[in-house]
């Protein structure tokens, strides 16, 4: 699972991450709502993961969008 | 059968709408906004489309801001009992039902000051008064959008400038408006906007919300109730973040699903279309009303300055048998009574006795009304 392919972005709340998948599917970025992984964070709820190589691409979409973001971390 | 109880529960709903809810049950199910498998991400999808429908036909400023709840009244209970403390002053007006009546006289009780502006007997506000009742401690303006005994709009897009150039906030109770008249949160300088989903969004019962504003600072807002959100789990402080610090327990996403459809339904026709038939309907109905000897209409008469919603009565009868009597014997079904707004009645002259009601809706027809109107003449003319 950690082979660096893959960046996940976690947000304050599941509303956020489904605006955030909204908003990416909007601008064609590959990504999936997947569970938050346990070493990350405790949060029951899910978390974004796009392509390591979208990083720039993801934030930069977020920012415009004003989804507030928690953190992106590496997979 | 003739349905004439809109502004209770509308009837019926819109096609598409039982088929989400069943669609929910059926193929999603799962718990929205918790487990992160395929189905519960289905579900918060579900759930998110429906903040998104809602915020559109509001124009929120934020689907996030849109915090659901069982009920129009669970909102309005959410911003009354979550925004004001002993020593504040509140306004509102002398047309208002139960919901944000009750609320108000329980604050009142542990030191809320309460003054609830006079309106004239059609129901109308004068702006001007309210200014005139403004204290320095006013925190917070509440007003019904329109009355559900005579259906007048009140002018709170005017209200809203005056709280917005006092430095208060506005709350705006829509549940007789939300979906049949057309409301713009951030036009009409709307703060708080409480909603309830089984009326004129053509949702089921079960479902509505609070909208929070940009001017309201959500960490003020004490929450009704607390606990689990599927965010911050390590934490056993609640959240002080929309929609969840408003939202603990699991939702009633099926019901969501079938607000989601419902509101969509009322998007894709439109505000102006459904608010132009439903008052071409009043007007037919006031006017044919009026020409019955022996009945009083209320409220403006004037189908511009209200909604779908006619209160009337018929002399020498109590509301109660008339509203018997077009059930038994015409199949039209009404609502009698108080409905649930003592002071509305005490403004326009029909407490305790109340009207016989007539709550109209976009399904309704030309037809209906004519037929009404004839039954409404028989009963005055011949009596049962």
């Amino acid at each position: 699972m950690s082979d660096g392919r893959y960046a996940v972005v976690l947000f304050h709340s599941t509303s956020h991450a489904l605006r955030a998948e909204r908003v990416l599917l909007a601008e064609h970025v590959l990504c999936k709502l997947i569970p938050v992984p346990r070493h990350l964070s405790s949060d029951c709820g899910v978390c974004v993961r796009v392509e390591a190589a979208s990083r720039e691409a993801v934030l930069r979409a977020l920012d415009g969008a004003g989804v507030e973001i928690e953190g992106i971390h590496s997979l | 059968m003739i349905y004439f109880d809109n502004a209770a529960t509308s009837w019926p709903k819109p096609p598409g709408m039982a088929q989400a809810m069943v669609r929910f049950i059926d193929e999603v199910g799962a718990n929205p906004g918790r487990s992160g498998h395929r189905l519960a991400v289905e579900s918060g999808r579900i759930v998110y489309a429906a903040r998104e429908a809602v915020a559109a036909l509001f124009n929120a400023p934020d689907p996030l801001r849109v915090a659901f709840g069982a009920n129009g009244t669970e909102a309005l209970n959410l911003a009354l009992r979550g925004l004001l403390h002993p020593g504040d002053h509140v306004i509102t007006s002398s047309m208002e039902h139960n919901s944000v009546m009750r609320p108000l006289r329980a604050l009142e009780q542990q030191g809320v000051e309460v003054t609830a502006v006079a309106c004239s007997p059609e129901g109308r506000l004068d702006p001007a008064a309210l200014e005139a009742a403004l204290r320095p401690n006013t925190a917070l303006i509440v007003l019904n959008h329109a009355s559900n005994v005579v259906g007048t709009l009140l002018p709170v897009a005017e209200v809203g400038r005056i709280a917005l150039q006092r430095g208060l906030l506005l709350l705006v109770d829509a549940a007789q408006t939300g979906g049949a008249y057309p409301i713009d949160m951030q036009a009409d300088g709307i703060d708080l906007l409480a909603f309830t989903g089984h009326k004129s969004l053509y949702g089921p019962m079960g479902t509505g919300g609070l909208i929070v504003g940009a001017r309201v600072d959500a960490a003020r807002l004490e929450p009704l109730k607390r606990g689990g959100t599927g965010s911050r789990s390590e934490r056993e402080e609640q959240p002080n973040f929309l929609p969840d610090m408003c939202e603990s327990g699991t939702p009633n996403a099926v019901g969501l699903a079938g607000l989601e459809a419902g509101v969509r339904w009322v998007l894709e026709r439109g505000v102006a279309a459904i608010r132009a038939h439903e008052q071409a309907l009043t007007q037919r109905l006031i006017d044919g009303l009026r020409q019955v000897p022996g009945v009083t209409v209320y409220g403006g008469l004037d189908a511009v300055q209200q909604t779908a919603t006619v209160s009337f009565n018929v002399a020498g009868r109590e509301p109660s048998e008339v509203g018997l009597w077009l059930d038994e014997e015409c199949g039209i079904m009404c609502r009698v009574g108080l409905h649930c707004a003592p002071a509305a009645h005490r403004t326009i002259g029909t407490f305790p006795t109340g009207t016989v009601r007539f709550g109209l809706g976009a399904f309704n027809t030309v037809e209906e009304v004519d037929v009404a109107v004839e039954a409404v003449r028989r009963l005055a003319q011949e009596g049962p």
